[in-house]
């Protein structure tokens, strides 16, 4: 089942990791490798195991191929707004904070 | 047989200790400064997250090598109270100029120090109307929810 294959390809810590990356956005194989330490060759045997269990997708650009998250479930799309808004508002709310105590030294001094 | 799935709105809410005015100009001209960086379809590095303050104004970011992407447009300025935004990246991570998903950000002054913004992004269902996969996997056992859900677990576990 395809709920079996996804947890399958998600045991393998490493491959969990590159899965992980692609959480923020599309990447490319090249991105990835950059930001792990793994080769490009490994990357690309793990996303094609990703592929096959349906939890990522790929689309060419240019002479190369660049990976995400399956879109194919709204929820999938969702949660990661609703993960992506969370971090955003924390950090906005951080910022007004941060620049009112600036202001606020300012005045004073 | 045509079906109609409603996806929630994701909604959120923070309290600032900062005027309303504060709040709306932090959130609208200083995006840059609070965007999550490591949340961009650009493939370069985002140096910036730019919002033009004016109805009908552009939503974009720019990479480190200069290179642009879309986000959206300005659909209602209205300092310092309000401001809606069409999202219009789509539910395969492309800049797509007929979808509109809507964030909506309001500024409510609680106290004169201190504004609550509520957040809405609004419509998501429309991400997914060019696919009837798209539709039927939402509701399917096993589907992309239940998977992190169950991902989520052994995480944890």
């Amino acid at each position: 089942m395809a709920y079996e294959t996804a947890l399958a390809a998600l045991a393998d810590p490493t491959r969990r990791r590159v899965f992980e990356e692609l959480r923020t956005g599309p990447r490319s194989v090249g991105a990835i490798a950059q930001r792990l330490p793994v080769s490009r060759p490994a990357v690309s045997q793990h996303l094609k195991v990703l592929k096959e269990a349906g939890l990522v997708a790929d689309r060419p650009e240019g002479t190369r191929r660049v990976y995400h998250l399956d879109p194919k479930g709204l929820a999938a799309i969702r949660r990661w707004l609703d993960q992506f808004w969370d971090e955003a508002m924390s950090a906005f709310q951080q910022e007004v904070e941060r620049q009112t105590e600036t202001d606020e030294e300012g005045k004073s001094s | 047989m045509s079906r109609t799935i409603v996806v929630a709105p994701v909604r959120k809410t923070v309290v600032v200790n900062a005027t309303q005015q504060k709040a709306f100009d932090v959130f609208t001209s200083n995006m840059t400064r609070w965007w999550p960086a490591t949340h961009t379809i650009l493939e370069a590095p985002l140096k910036t997250t730019v919002l033009e303050p004016r109805k009908g104004g552009r939503w974009y970011q720019v990479g480190e090598d200069n290179s642009e992407c879309g986000i959206g447009h300005v659909l209602a300025w209205e300092p310092p109270s309000r401001v809606l935004l069409a999202w219009r990246i789509n539910a395969d991570w492309q800049y797509d100029p007929d979808l509109t998903t809507e964030v909506e950000a309001k500024f409510i002054a609680e106290a004169d120090n201190r504004t609550r913004v509520e957040l809405e992004h609004r419509h998501l269902e429309r991400m997914g109307e060019k696919g009837e996969t798209a539709r039927a996997s939402v509701d399917a056992p096993g589907g992309w929810g239940a998977i992190l859900e169950a991902f989520k677990h052994v995480a944890e576990a």
